[in-house]
């Protein structure tokens, strides 16, 4: 068992389209139970595509994305989430017509043993004292921490996060890195995708680098030193 | 005659007493077109034509089968119900990615064949149903006598206003409704079945109208062109109110429904414009409505 239950994700020769355009030109990755994975690249390479391929977001998506050993290239949106798989999207999708409390209790559990809501307010105290504000009059980072808590809470075990650091004060740049610390302690896998590479690099295990659709390198933690230039010329950091 | 600063206080209480039945209508109509816009972004041109599918299947249950006013109350609602919800999955979900032009267009057409198949079955005259009844003659007040029709027409109708509105704002299904009008891409992506729900919304939105249209049966003639008739006001009680708002729709539809009755004591000659010009103005000083949000 032991040998395939330990593959989270697997995505081979993964195709995208938006409408007319094809973004992601056969995508080949995978991402063990337990792996913090970053996707890097510069703007516009085709990451976030990749995570919203993944909840079969996009207009169209062809090849094959294993969750859990379920292929699930024909599944409808809407089973996806229920394979255990919690998506934070790059706009944060907070809600305005809900509060804060209703943000965080709106995702249904997709596993029995999501975080406690008490559990979620000691990890984001900003929440609980914010519980009946309106969604979207948060600060950036509340808001990013809300759409953080919302998934954990349901149970998902499999994270894909687009860009929570972007646009946030170091401070809660810094919080959130010792969050996802902690989510991988609990045995959590995660999808991140970061522009910071500085944020990224001293958390994560492994790195795929992308341009224009394509995965063109995949670097481990401990190649990093070694392979820092080639980073540097992809990222332009 | 009972009068204060000349006004003829019978002639006043009749007059508010028809605007709030009226307005009882607007608000069940409005707010079935509101909660159906809200989810579905569409128009739907054929919520008369289901108040008037509403009336007649009342009649049809008591002359044909005998299903009395108040088991109709139940039934028929969830009849006109079960016929949006056939209409959105097999008529108007295969055109929902079109441009939303179409959805409009199919429902007016739905509501001409509608309209058209019971004037061919049942002519343009109109029939009367019977006051059930339990719920036959009225009572006394000081300035006015109310028959006990319209106080239960006012009562019904505000109970299911409020508990719909309960339902949306409060609930947690009502925060799927809002976070799927909101956001319907992302509530896939946690897991909830957004297409049933805005199914089942619009099979709501238009049983509500169903319900209505039981309700004015023993009060209007059900006939025909009663839904288009009525639809008319509530297009212009929608624009009026903002399409965003659930409260919104129903404030609007029984304020409206009011001022038309004041209209009718005060200036009777401008009753059936009142409504009309009081859009003008609010179109002209708040376009997105009373209660809309303003894009
Ligand atoms: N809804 C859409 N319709 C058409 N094209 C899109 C759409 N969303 C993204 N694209 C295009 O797809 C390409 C990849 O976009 P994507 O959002 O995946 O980039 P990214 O790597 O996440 O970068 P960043 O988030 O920094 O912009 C871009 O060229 C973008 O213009
Ligand atoms: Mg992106």
């Amino acid at each position: 068992m032991s040998t395939v239950g330990d593959e989270k994700l697997r995505i081979s020769d993964l195709h995208a389209f938006y409408g007319e355009s094809h973004i992601l030109h056969g995508i080949d990755m995978t991402v063990m139970q337990g792996e913090l994975v970053t996707l890097l690249g510069r703007n516009g390479a085709g990451r976030s595509t990749t995570l919203r391929s993944i909840m079969n977001m996009v207009g169209k998506r062809t090849g094959s994305i294993n969750i859990n050993g379920r292929e699930t290239i024909d599944m409808p949106a809407h089973k996806i989430a229920h394979l255990g798989m919690g998506f934070c999207p790059e706009e944060r999708a907070i809600f305005s017509s809900l509060n804060v409390e209703e943000n965080l209790m709106l995702p249904p559990a997709v596993r029995s043993d999501g975080m406690s809501v008490e559990e979620i307010y000691e990890m984001f105290p900003n929440l609980y004292e914010r519980r009946m504000s309106q969604g979207t009059r948060l600060s950036g980072g509340e808001q990013q921490m809300l759409a953080l808590a919302r998934i954990l809470r349901t149970g998902a075990n499999i994270l894909l996060l687009d860009e929570i650091t972007e646009g946030l004060a170091p401070v809660i740049v810094k919080t959130l890195g010792e969050v996802l610390l902690k989510l991988k302690e609990r045995g959590l896998t995660i999808l991140l995708v970061e522009q910071n590479f500085r944020f990224a690099a001293p958390i994560a295990d492994r790195h795929y680098v992308m341009e224009h659709g394509h995965i063109v390198e995949e670097v481990h933690a401990h190649e990093l030193e070694a392979k820092a230039e080639m980073l540097n010329t992809y990222l332009g950091v | 005659m009972a009068t204060f600063l000349g006004i003829n206080l019978f002639g006043l209480f009749g007059q508010l007493l028809v605007g709030l039945i009226n307005g009882s209508f607007y608000a069940l109509l409005s707010l079935g077109l509101a909660i159906i816009f809200g989810l579905l972004k569409i128009i739907n041109f054929a919520q008369g034509a289901m108040y008037m599918l509403g009336a007649f299947f009342a009649w049809m249950a008591l002359h044909y089968m005998g299903i009395n006013y108040w088991a109709a109350l139940i039934v028929v609602p969830l009849a006109v119900g079960f016929i949006g919800v056939m209409m959105e999955r097999y008529l108007l979900r295969p055109i929902a990615n079109e441009d939303h032009l179409y959805s409009l267009l199919l429902t007016f057409g739905i509501a001409l064949i509608l309209q058209g198949a019971f004037t061919h079955m049942f002519g343009s005259s109109g029939m009367s149903y019977a006051i059930p009844e339990e719920l036959k003659g009225g009572n006394r007040l000081p300035f006015m006598y109310l028959p006990n029709y319209r106080a239960w027409i006012i009562v019904a109708s505000l109970i299911v206003c409020a508990g719909t509105w309960y339902m949306i704002e409060k609930t947690k299904l009502g925060a799927y409704l809002r976070a799927g009008t909101e956001n319907p891409s992302m509530m896939q992506a946690f897991g909830i079945n957004v297409p049933l729900i805005v199914t089942l919304t619009f099979g709501f939105g238009v049983g509500l109208a169903g319900f209505a249209g039981v309700m004015a049966a023993p009060v209007y003639s059900v006939s025909p062109d009663m839904g288009s008739n009525m639809l008319i006001v509530v297009f212009a009680i929608v624009v009026i109110g903002g399409m965003g708002s659930i409260g919104g729709a129903i404030l609007t539809g029984l304020g409206m429904g009011v001022v038309e009755g004041l209209t009718k004591y005060f200036y009777p000659e401008a009753s059936t414009t009142v409504i009309f010009a009081v859009m003008v103005i609010v179109l002209l000083t708040k376009p997105a409505g009373l209660f809309g949000k303003e894009a």
